[in-house]
């Protein structure tokens, strides 16, 4: 199927047989399947050839001697079919035998390669998504893995028998007539040109066809989900006019692709035709004048020959396509597996503790609603408690996304339990990114984060993260129920530690009126409820996971100002001796806080409550009266 | 639904009926070419007649070249058929989802309308090339093989004419029983991208609540339901080449003992025993081409079934093109509106709204998450149809008005808004094409965008990259709220449009609204009183239904939320 190809990126794979390797390596467990597999392949390709030869000693030996005679001696001629329908069933058997196998072989390997991709995707640090599009991390799980899916099903296994078939083929019909072979290896020659150069065409094609496809559905993208625009700008006949133009571009691309694709086929079909004829004749004169002993039965088989000898060969032509492309997929697939994942060298862990009446701490293997970081000294193989309180330090902190390019200049601040730190600032200021730092999306290069006084780097991120509840700027839900959303918190929340953190966070009475209430499925991204009730949903989330410490980034911006009172009262009760860091644009959400953290460019330019910000006369004054400007 | 696909061949009929033509002749010379073998054995080489198998061998290199230029001209039109085909398809879902209203987007989602004019387009333009170049090509390979061997030696074709029924029936049966298995595939598959998607949008909800393991035993689970439900499909489909290859074999051996036989009794040439056995290939891989065929279109049927959705979705909204209404003046009447999403008298979101808003007013509207702030101005613009009663804008009912044009009075400023890949002048020309500089400066300075524009380097000229991704959040708005005002509407409406705006830009915006734009209705849904409290009236809405309209001074003396939603932002000012 030469128009397969149009799916594919034409990319050529860099390193064919360590990619080859590669991907056998994920066939671990299999070898046995592998042996047999290639047993059957071999056996069922040997079959068809074996047929083959039998057809010239069948006419030569048992059919031409007798034609005209009264008494046939036939006992030959039927053992040597009993034979030959032997071999047959045997190839059959084979192929059915060596296809299953290959199932359950390729469907397996294809299985852990996703899973190897997955596990790595989960483990790689947040930058790398910055770096990369959904698209491009996507097409590895879909279009990828179906160039190695189609390779190992089908191509691998019919190269082999190709290749077996015309080596089979090629030995006979050197045994038969070296001299017709002559004319074979001229044909093989002229077959090989041909495919380079069409394929070299056709790939070029799909090349230009590839470019073209990427301007349509890119164009398709960026008008579907700005479609509301479009609609409210009634720019729908200039988005049809822009998309007509690509849309032709991409139709004559790939015509002209397709065309050379398509015509491969018949060239070689009747290339072969053009090679029996000039078998026929020469075959023809060699037997009528005797030379090298041809006989009837001879050209009869060796014009077999040529018909089973070309079907391989533009085979293997377009195996070999299909087996570079999927090569250079799995090569993309093993790139990513192969990044570098988040380096994580923590080793103070988090445990449960109990806290005596006299301070002193001690590990719990129950959960005690209080958390000490177990910090094992190597210098003297010592362990010392801390009790988690949330204290966070920032010291002289710098920090840039890219290097070069910094967005943290140099913040020092401190954030005692039980207060409410805020930040403002307008976009880009870097409020987001001081949060990022305390979980460790991204590493600190200078300057030092402490948590409780333990420099963070220490931690184990996975502990680290679960001492911190995120609220983050973009809510995000996963498919299955209400219920299951807010667990996700805490795996083994009880149903009513739900109900409650729903309560808290003001969802439960919008919860109720779904349709399915708690039960109700969220697909797509929580797609059929409003931004304000995903909001609502994700600090329920974030509630029952009950951490030290709570970062609230534009948390409640889609929340109207009296459910986020009614939120925020819930809150208090629950980060009563917790730290919360806040993030929003509306001031009203901040006032309360204990410190407020001015940004910009960088730089915390204001600090203090806000009494002491608006006695200042800067720049939080400005924001702030510019909000109430009359009164 | 088949045909209602290939209507959109169009103006490529032309190929798609050459393509199967030119098949013919192409099937047509390589059935004859097994007949030409024959005699070339039979009549030349076995009676020593060379003059006759040049002859014979030349006949068939000229029926090659026929059969080469056939085939070539199939493969050239059966390209451009189905590329055109695909181009028409992909055109025609363009315009359709064009057409589309908000409900009707709403009801796809965005990323499945995506997929639909992407993937499932150029899968369904693969199984169309393949349709036209194969379900022509195998069956009238079949009959021609068949007639010509019957021809050859009727006796002997009783084999296949055996052999080819067993075969069909086993490949219909295995065809029927995978096809239910290959749609549980899909759909298995379909799982797996929608876990994986999840995966990568949320990455940073993962990591925070430190869920790596779990996500990876979820998907460990799902990757090995689809790998179980590959096996449960595909091992079916492999028993194909092994039935295929027995049939074949078995007809192969038969042949030649009985075509042996009758070979010895002269009733049969040796060429003839040859090119019947050629013939008998033909026949079964033809059927196996067939078999091949149905299960491609069991893969693609899940193609054309999704973008057959997309074809035969009803805007919900009818456009009354001849309408030759256009607004008085910026007046709004709501009367008697109810609203459900769902057309559902009892999921009604807004609720008997009676309004009256003049002319040149200002109006801002305050309410709770979910009190349907955004619903009741979609209506205007008519983005929705109400479920009950009518909206009028300027003396007429929204349904009488072409909608261009009561868009083009109508600007709304969306929650959510979008800009699009080009500079910045071709993202606010969306407004009004024909804006000329001037005119583009002068929204923008409205908008308080000139500032930030003119310190790029390269001022209006600037390249906003896909969905205006090199701006800022609060820079957006602003550009969005300049395009809006290049319309020149007589009603503008911004839906918390400077949400991300801070809040001294956002009072010049309002400034400098109240001098220029004195005589628009301006309509301004926000979250901060700040922004309405000037506003002539203000609404405040609750559950969907109007719980107090007045001014500001007004409502903080009568109305409980309004006075509620002030204190809690006030709060702390006053301290």
């Amino acid at each position: 199927m030469p128009n397969e190809n149009n799916k594919r990126k034409p990319a050529k794979p860099k390193n064919v047989f360590g990619t080859f390797k590669r991907i056998f390596s994920y066939m671990y467990g299999f070898k046995v399947h592998l042996i047999l597999v290639v047993v059957g392949i071999i056996l069922s390709a040997a079959a068809g050839v074996a047929g083959n030869y039998l057809l010239k000693p069948i006419i030569d030996k048992y059919i031409e001697p007798f034609i005209g005679s009264e008494n046939p001696e036939l006992s030959g001629f039927v053992s040597i079919l009993i034979i030959m329908g032997i071999i047959y069933a045997l190839g059959a058997l084979s192929t059915l035998f060596y296809q299953r196998l290959m199932l359950k072989v390729s469907t397996t390997t294809l299985m852990r390669i996703r899973n190897d991709l997955f596990n790595k995707m989960e483990a790689l640090p947040i930058s790398y998504f910055d770096k990369h599009t959904h698209g491009e991390l996507m097409s590895l799980y879909t279009n990828d893995t179906d160039t190695i899916r189609e390779m190992l099903s089908n191509s691998v296994a019919q190269f082999i028998s190709s290749a077996i078939t015309i080596v089979g083929v090629f030995a006979a019909m050197v045994y038969y007539s070296w001299q017709l072979t002559i004319l074979v290896v001229v044909m093989l020659f002229v077959i090989i040109k041909v495919i380079g150069a069409i394929g070299s065409r056709s790939s070029r094609g799909f090349k230009a066809q590839q470019t073209a496809l990427g301007a349509v559905n890119g164009y398709i993208e960026e008008m579907i989900e700005g479609q509301k625009v479009v609609k409210v700008f009634c720019h729908e006949e200039k988005a049809d006019e822009g998309f007509d133009v690509i849309n032709e571009q991409l139709c004559n691309a790939s015509t002209h692709a397709n065309t050379f694709a398509n015509i491969l086929m018949p060239i070689m079909n009747n290339l072969s035709y053009l090679h029996y004829a000039i078998t026929a004749i020469v075959g023809g004169i060699m037997t009528v004048n005797g030379v090298g002993g041809m006989t009837i039965g001879t050209v009869v088989s060796y014009l077999q020959f040529t018909r089973s000898f070309s079907q391989p060969i533009t085979q293997i032509s377009q195996q070999l396509n299909s087996v570079l492309t999927a090569l250079a997929g799995a090569e993309r697939i093993f790139n990513v597996i192969d990044e570098t994942p988040e380096t994580d060298n923590g080793y103070v862990t988090l445990v449960n503790a109990n806290v005596a009446i006299d301070g002193t701490i001690s590990e719990s293997s129950v959960r005690t609603g209080r958390w000490a970081w177990r910090h094992p000294h190597s210098a003297d193989g010592t362990v010392t408690y801390t009790e988690v309180k949330g204290n966070v330090e920032f010291d002289d902190v710098y920090f840039g996304y890219e290097p070069n390019k910094t967005v943290l200049n140099g913040i020092s601040l401190f954030a005692k339990p039980g207060q409410k730190i805020a930040f403002v600032g307008s976009t880009g200021a870097g409020k987001t990114t001081i949060t990022n730092l305390i979980n460790r999306f991204y590493d600190v290069p200078d300057g030092k984060i402490r948590y409780d006084g333990i420099n963070i780097n220490k931690i184990k991120k996975s502990d680290l993260r679960r001492s911190l509840s995120m609220v983050l700027q973009d809510t995000h839900l996963f498919t299955g129920t209400v219920m299951d959303n807010i667990r996700y918190g805490k795996l083994d929340a009880s149903d009513n530690d739900v109900y409650a953190a729903a309560k808290l966070a003001n969802a439960d009475s919008f919860i109720k009126h779904l349709e399915d209430g708690y039960n109700t499925m969220l697909t797509a991204d929580g797609a059929n409820l409003s931004q304000g009730q995903r909001q609502l949903l994700a600090i329920a989330r974030a509630a029952i996971a009950n951490p030290p410490v709570l970062i609230l980034d534009e948390a409640t911006s889609s929340i109207d100002t009296r459910t986020e009172a009614l939120i925020e009262k819930g809150m208090d009760g629950l980060m009563e001796g917790r730290t919360v860091f806040v993030i929003a644009h509306r001031l009203s959400t901040v006032r309360n806080s204990h410190a407020i953290m001015v940004l910009e460019n960088g730089k915390i330019i204001e600090r203090g409550n806000h009494n002491e910000l608006i006695s200042q006369h800067g720049k939080y004054f400005q924001l702030y009266t510019g909000m109430f400007e009359l009164s | 639904m088949y045909k209602k696909l290939l209507s959109f061949i169009g103006e490529y009929k032309k190929y798609a009926i050459l393509s199967p033509i030119t098949i013919i002749g192409e099937v047509a010379m390589e059935v004859a070419i097994p007949t030409i073998m024959a005699l070339i054995i039979d009549k030349g080489i076995k009676n020593n007649d060379i003059s006759y198998v040049v002859k014979m061998g030349l006949i068939m290199v000229l029926m090659a070249a026929v059969s080469l230029i056939f085939g070539s001209l199939a493969g050239r039109y059966s390209a451009v058929a189905s590329m055109g085909f695909a181009k028409n398809l992909r055109g025609g879902l363009f315009r359709k989802v064009q057409s589309y209203s908000f409900s009707n987007v709403d009801k796809f989602s965005t990323a499945s309308l995506i997929t639909r004019l992407t993937t499932d387009v150029t899968n369904i333009q693969n199984a169309f090339m393949m349709f036209i170049r194969m379900a022509f090509r195998s069956p009238i390979m079949l009959i021609c093989a068949t007639l010509m061997s019957i021809r050859l030696n009727a006796k002997l074709s009783i084999v296949f004419l055996c052999a080819i029924p067993v075969l069909g029936i086993a490949l219909f049966f295995i065809v029927i029983k995978a096809h239910p298995r290959f749609q549980k595939m899909l759909y298995k598959y379909d799982g797996m991208n929608a876990k994986v998607q999840e995966n990568l949008i949320g990455i940073r909800v993962v990591k925070a609540f430190v869920r790596e393991e779990h996500e990876k035993k979820n998907f460990e689970d799902t990757s090995d339901s689809v790998r179980k439900a590959q096996v449960f499909a595909e091992k079916l489909i492999i028993l194909n080449a092994p039935i295929m290859q027995i049939c074949m074999y078995a007809s192969i051996v038969a042949i030649l003992w009985f075509g042996g036989n009758m070979t010895i009794n002269g009733n049969m040439g040796t060429g003839e025993l040859a090119s019947f056995i050629t013939y008998v290939m033909q026949i079964l891989m033809s059927l196996m081409m067939l078999s091949m065929l149905f299960i491609m279109f069991v893969i693609s049927r899940a193609s054309i079934q999704r973008v057959y959705e997309v074809l035969q979705e009803e805007p919900a909204i009818k456009d009354s093109k001849n309408a030759s209404v256009s607004a008085a003046d910026g007046s709004i009447r709501f009367e008697n509106v109810n609203f459900s999403y769902f057309s559902d008298e009892h999921n009604l979101v807004l609720e008997n709204i009676n309004l009256d808003i003049h002319s040149g007013e200002t109006i801002g509207i305050i309410g709770g998450t979910g009190s349907s702030k955004t619903t009741l101005v979609q209506l205007i613009p008519r983005l929705y149809d109400t479920t009950d009663g009518n909206v009028f804008v300027g003396g007429h009912n929204v349904r009488d008005y072409g909608l261009e044009t009561l868009r083009n009075e109508v600007a709304m400023v969306l929650q959510k808004n979008i800009l699009f890949s080009g500079t910045i002048k071709e993202n606010l020309k969306w407004g009004n094409e024909n804006a000329s500089d001037e005119e583009i400066i002068e929204a923008c300075k409205s908008a308080c965008a000139h500032d930030f524009v003119m310190n790029f380097p390269d001022g209006y000229e600037t390249d906003l990259g896909q969905g205006g991704v090199n701006v800022s959040g609060g820079q957006k708005q602003r550009l969005c709220i300049a395009r809006a005002l290049l319309k020149k509407p007589k009603i503008i409406i911004l839906d918390d449009s400077t949400s991300a705006v801070d809040t001294a830009t956002d009072s010049s915006i309002r400034a400098a609204f109240n001098e220029k734009l004195a005589d628009t209705t301006t309509i301004i849904i926000a979250q901060r009183i700040s922004s309405v409290k000037d506003a002539d009236r203000i609404i405040v809405l609750s559950n969907g239904t109007i719980n107090g309209v007045g001014t500001h001074d007004e409502l903080i003396a009568n109305n409980e939320i309004y006075r509620e939603v002030y204190n809690s932002q006030q709060k702390g000012a006053k301290e």
